[in-house]
């Protein structure tokens, strides 16, 4: 078995009379509009395996009626799987008791709605204590708790208004705050900033991920906003008819999309934004190696002059970056008739920039730099080279 | 003729058959009922008139507003001076009690039928039928089985009056927002924590509207009853018909009109609480002396 915080395996869910039937259908690969027309059984969630990794946002995205929502209320079984299986922290949820799952949801588990689904005769204080209530916590104790996370969410001194007197983007506040309350280690979220305007669902998402950075939980986030899922996901999972047809970290997504459909959803994109030397590197600039001995100057100027290139970089035989030679420079100074060594006069230090760097800075230091500039990876060995040329062609081709 | 289908004679059988074997059943029911709408009327007329009165302009100063307190005086005044106000409190006594037990019967079994969809298909024809049987029909078995007096007129209310707050009760619940419902069961509620923590307070509204069409079903049914002799304004409008005196018809009439003008706004504006309380100033005042004690 996977292992992850939450583990989907073969999950399905088919809303109709013969769950079974529609099932067998499908494993004999007929469509969903097939199985409608023959069966009237409509498929929600059709054969989806993931896990989802602790501490993650994990964003689900896909057309309406891709089946988004059935399958993250499959996950805290607001709905009944039709098969499959959902394990949270290794425990088989889909097949848990009542008594088992009404505690696991008071204990561990709480979920944001689109609707804010607030309750209108509550006020905010009681709304975002709503999940302690439920699990039997005395007033004082339960007040006290809702009136912390209202202040990390920015609500404190509107604890007790009512719902229908603050704004939408109050109102998903104290959504989040109710969900928070509960202290979980998992939140689904369905389309939680979806009924925002753009400036709050910005807003809503930074106090996500400020939450984030002070306690990770797991959080599955239904979005269909592509910003969004790439701004808060660590992963995102796109559907389609049911299926999980693709799963991967934006950048993933973005450089290699499984077909057109996944392909579609970043069309609005500029995806050069999220573009990171690693993806701008290339193996244009020649290498020697410094083994102990330095490379002789002749022949690297003969080569470089015959390969029509301006630059070489040095490196060991560790991979380590030690420096670029310019052509220039070895024929300027052969000729003023001096034989220059190696590493005293030619070779030139240049900060090499890591893989992840973004692609403003990595044209910063390109401005500044004459030559091309080396890339490294995790590990500080020598990756590739990005030259000016290479960023253009590169980003003409996005 | 004698090819008719004899529909009736089928009912009065089974009225017959009822009297005969369950009369027990019956009169322990009527005992009930009586002691029951007895108590009400009596708690109405232990106050002296004037009480009775303040009491019902404070609730219309507090739910609706300053006017409408001045109507409400006015009102019960000119049933007074005419000389009204007995019958008008046991007319009131009457549809209390009568909207009690409805709202008992009523609503428990309108949640049962949000809840279930085999009850919500028995009970929809029921109540249709209920509710469109002329109300005179009922008075007949009614007194049959329960004799002269308030009891079957007190009954065959209920039978009148009931099905609003069934159906109000059950469209409330069926009705409230579908996500509001998930959150609940999200948060990890039992099944009776879900109907009194999300769904009645959400369909308070509606069961509120539910109570307000039952009580004013209530309020004409029960002057109907007066033809099985259960009292109160419905005597005077009745003598007044057998009589053809269009000076006591008009007097008994105008007192029932303003009683039902009067519990009609009062039960409405239950149903629109918050924006009632915030409009008057009695309302604003209740929240004051009410929000103290929530604050930590
Ligand atoms: N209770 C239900 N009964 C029948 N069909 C349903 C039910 N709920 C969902 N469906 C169907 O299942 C499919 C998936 O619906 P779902 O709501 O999960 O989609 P979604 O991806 O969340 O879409 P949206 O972006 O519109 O919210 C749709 O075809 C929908 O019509
Ligand atoms: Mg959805």
């Amino acid at each position: 078995m996977q292992s992850g915080k939450i583990v989907v395996q073969n999950l399905f869910k088919v809303f109709g009379e013969h769950p079974q039937q529609a099932i067998d259908m499908l494993k004999q690969g007929k469509s969903k509009e097939q199985i409608l027309a023959e069966t009237g059984s409509v498929i929600g969630v059709s054969d989806v395996s993931f896990s989802v990794e602790e501490g993650e946002i994990f964003v689900l995205m896909g057309l309406s009626g891709s089946g988004k929502s059935t399958l993250i209320r499959l996950i805290n079984r607001l709905i009944e799987p039709s098969a499959g299986d959902v394990y949270i922290d290794g425990q088989n949820v889909a097949r848990l008791p009542q008594s088992q799952l009404i505690d696991l949801r008071r204990r561990d588990m709480s979920m944001v709605f689109q609707s804010f689904a607030l309750m209108p005769s509550r006020s905010v204080l009681d709304n975002a204590s709503f999940g302690l209530e439920i699990a039997g916590m005395g007033r004082g104790e339960r007040h006290r708790r809702a009136m912390e996370v209202l202040e990390q969410v920015g609500l404190a001194s509107f604890a007790h208004k009512y719902p229908h007197e603050l704004s939408g983007g109050m109102q998903q506040r104290v959504g989040l705050a109710r969900a928070l309350a509960v202290n979980p280690s998992m939140i689904i979220m369905d389309e939680a900033f979806s009924a925002l305007d753009p400036l709050k669902r910005r807003e809503m998402q930074d106090v996500l991920l400020d939450l984030q950075k002070k306690h990770r939980r797991t959080i599955i986030f239904v979005s269909h906003d592509i910003e969004e899922a790439i701004r808060i996901g660590t992963r995102i999972g796109i559907m389609e008819g049911g299926r999980l047809v693709q799963v991967g970290t934006p950048r993933e997504l973005i450089e290699n999309p499984a077909d057109d459909y996944v392909r579609n959803f970043f069309d609005t994109v500029d995806t050069s934004r999220y573009l990171t030397a690693g993806h701008l590197k290339a193996d244009s600039v020649p290498l020697y190696v410094h083994n102990g001995k330095a490379p002789d100057t002749h022949k690297v100027c003969r080569e470089l002059q015959a390969m029509d290139k301006h630059y070489a970089f040095i490196i060991d035989e560790q991979k380590n970056f030690r420096g670029s030679i310019s052509l220039e420079r070895v024929a300027l100074l052969l000729e003023e008739g001096r034989h220059p060594r190696l590493e005293q006069d030619l070779l030139k230090q240049i900060d090499p920039v890591p893989e992840d760097l973004p692609l403003e800075k990595v044209i910063e230091r390109l401005v500044v730099n004459e030559g091309p500039i080396p890339v490294i990876d995790g590990r500080g060995r020598y990756a590739g080279a990005i030259s000016k040329g290479r960023l253009l062609s590169r980003l003409q081709g996005e | 003729m004698s090819e008719k289908l004899d529909l009736g004679s089928w009912v009065n059988d089974v009225v017959q058959h009822l009297l005969d074997n369950y009369s027990g059943a019956f009169d322990s029911v009527g005992q009930v009922v009586s002691g029951f709408s007895e108590a009400i009327e009596k708690l109405l007329l232990l106050p002296p008139a004037w009480l009775l009165i303040s009491l019902f302009v404070a609730l219309g100063l507090w739910r609706i507003g300053a006017k409408f307190a001045v109507f409400t005086a006015a009102s019960f005044v000119l049933i007074v001076l005419t000389g009204f106000w007995e019958q008008t409190v046991v007319t009131l006594g009457l549809t209390f009690s009568a909207t009690l037990i409805s709202l008992l019967l009523g609503v428990p079994l309108g949640i049962w039928a949000a809840r279930s969809e085999r009850v919500a298909m028995i009970t929809r024809p029921v109540l249709d039928f209920m509710q469109t049987m002329p109300a005179f029909v009922y008075l007949i078995p009614a007194a049959m089985l329960f004799g002269l007096g308030r009891v079957p007129g007190i009954i065959a209310t209920v039978i009148f009056a009931m099905p609003p707050a069934v159906r109000l009760t059950s469209l409330g619940i069926r009705q409230v927002n579908k996500e509001l419902v998930e959150a609940g069961q999200s948060f990890g509620c039992t099944s009776r924590q879900l109907l009194f923590k999300v769904q009645l307070p959400s369909a308070l509204p509606s069961i509120m509207a539910g109570v307000n069409q039952t009580i004013m079903m209530a309020l004409s049914m029960v002057i109907i009853a007066s033809m099985v002799g259960a009292g109160g304004l419905g005597n005077d409008v009745l003598a007044s018909i057998q009589r053809l005196d269009i000076g006591l018809g008009f007097e008994s009439g105008m007192a029932v009109v303003l009683l039902a003008i009067i519990l009609d706004r009062i039960t409405e504006s239950f149903g629109t609480r918050r924006a009632a309380t915030s409009k008057s100033l009695f309302g604003r005042l209740f929240c004051k002396l009410q929000r103290p004690q929530s604050a930590p």
